[in-house]
């Protein structure tokens, strides 16, 4: 049976994240996002991995949220944010949620992962001297492919952002 | 001492939130907040696993995925604001032709 810090992150982290896609302003729907992220960096922590838990606070919480709450401010409009959906398809969203939730949630627990001697969580967990050896041997080509693109998303980005019309007009008057 | 399957049927209700998301809100910005949540989804469900077989692999698979999720959502909010510069809009139903 889980114990109560499971159930409350738990708690913490769906209802945020249910938060973030409900709220009516914008930008309190970033912040709920960057607290369900926190929720699961603790299930990361629970995990007994805390160093994907803290690269998962750097990420998400230092830069994706930070991210995403300069875009709210930069694509801020005040009448499209409270414009509602139709309640028709919010009703199918919510049957389609509680379809879904049900059949995948009786496929796992009527499946052998239900059975505790079959899975169990057991040991002691992994070191990140396991990760760092990982990560330098084998999974290296992984690694340099990764931080290419890295690079390459933030150029994009970049290059999708930047205005010509008002580049050009600057560079007439100076 | 939680279980497996305590951590993939939080997982499970993570998706099925992300999936309502997605399929539900027509605003931009709440759609990548939707596809946040599924990969979270899916990541918690990698080191989950990884811990059940003590295994680092799992969890090598969590740092990449987290890596790609935010190239992706650097990507994603660029192209929002170009589309809001072009439409003066982020509903997606109102991108309905893709001309420059």
């Amino acid at each position: 049976m889980a114990d109560p810090v499971f159930i409350a992150t738990a708690v913490l982290t769906i209802g945020a994240a249910i938060v973030a896609l409900e709220s009516r302003e914008l930008i309190y729907g970033g912040i709920a996002l960057a607290i369900s992220m926190l929720g699961v960096a603790g299930f990361f922590l629970l995990l007994d991995s805390p160093f994907v838990a803290m690269f998962q606070i750097t990420v998400y919480v230092g830069a994706v949220a930070v991210l995403v709450i300069f875009t709210v401010m930069l694509v801020r409009t005040q009448e499209l944010f409270s414009k509602r959906e139709d309640r028709g398809r919010k009703g199918a969203g919510i049957v389609l949620l509680i379809i879904l939730m049900a059949s995948l949630g009786a496929i796992f627990i009527f499946s052998g992962l239900n059975n505790p001697n079959v899975m169990k969580i057991q040991g002691s967990g992994i070191n990140f001297t396991a990760i760092g050896k990982q990560m330098l041997t084998y999974y290296s080509p992984a690694l340099i492919v990764l931080g290419l693109v890295l690079a390459a998303a933030i150029i994009g980005a970049l290059t999708l952002a930047r205005r010509e019309d008002l580049e050009q007009r600057h560079e007439r008057t100076d | 001492m939680n279980e497996l399957i305590d951590y993939i049927i939080v997982s499970t209700i993570l998706v099925a939130v992300g999936i309502y998301g997605l399929v539900v809100k027509r605003n931009a910005i709440r759609m990548i907040f939707a596809i946040e949540i599924i990969a979270n989804a899916a990541n918690i469900n990698l080191v989950a696993f990884s811990r059940s077989v003590n295994n680092a692999q799992g969890q090598l698979f969590a740092l990449f995925s987290i890596a790609i999720a935010a190239a992706e959502v650097a990507v994603g909010l660029g192209i929002i604001i170009i589309a809001y510069r072009l439409y003066k809009e982020i509903d997606v139903e109102e991108f309905r032709s893709m001309k420059g």
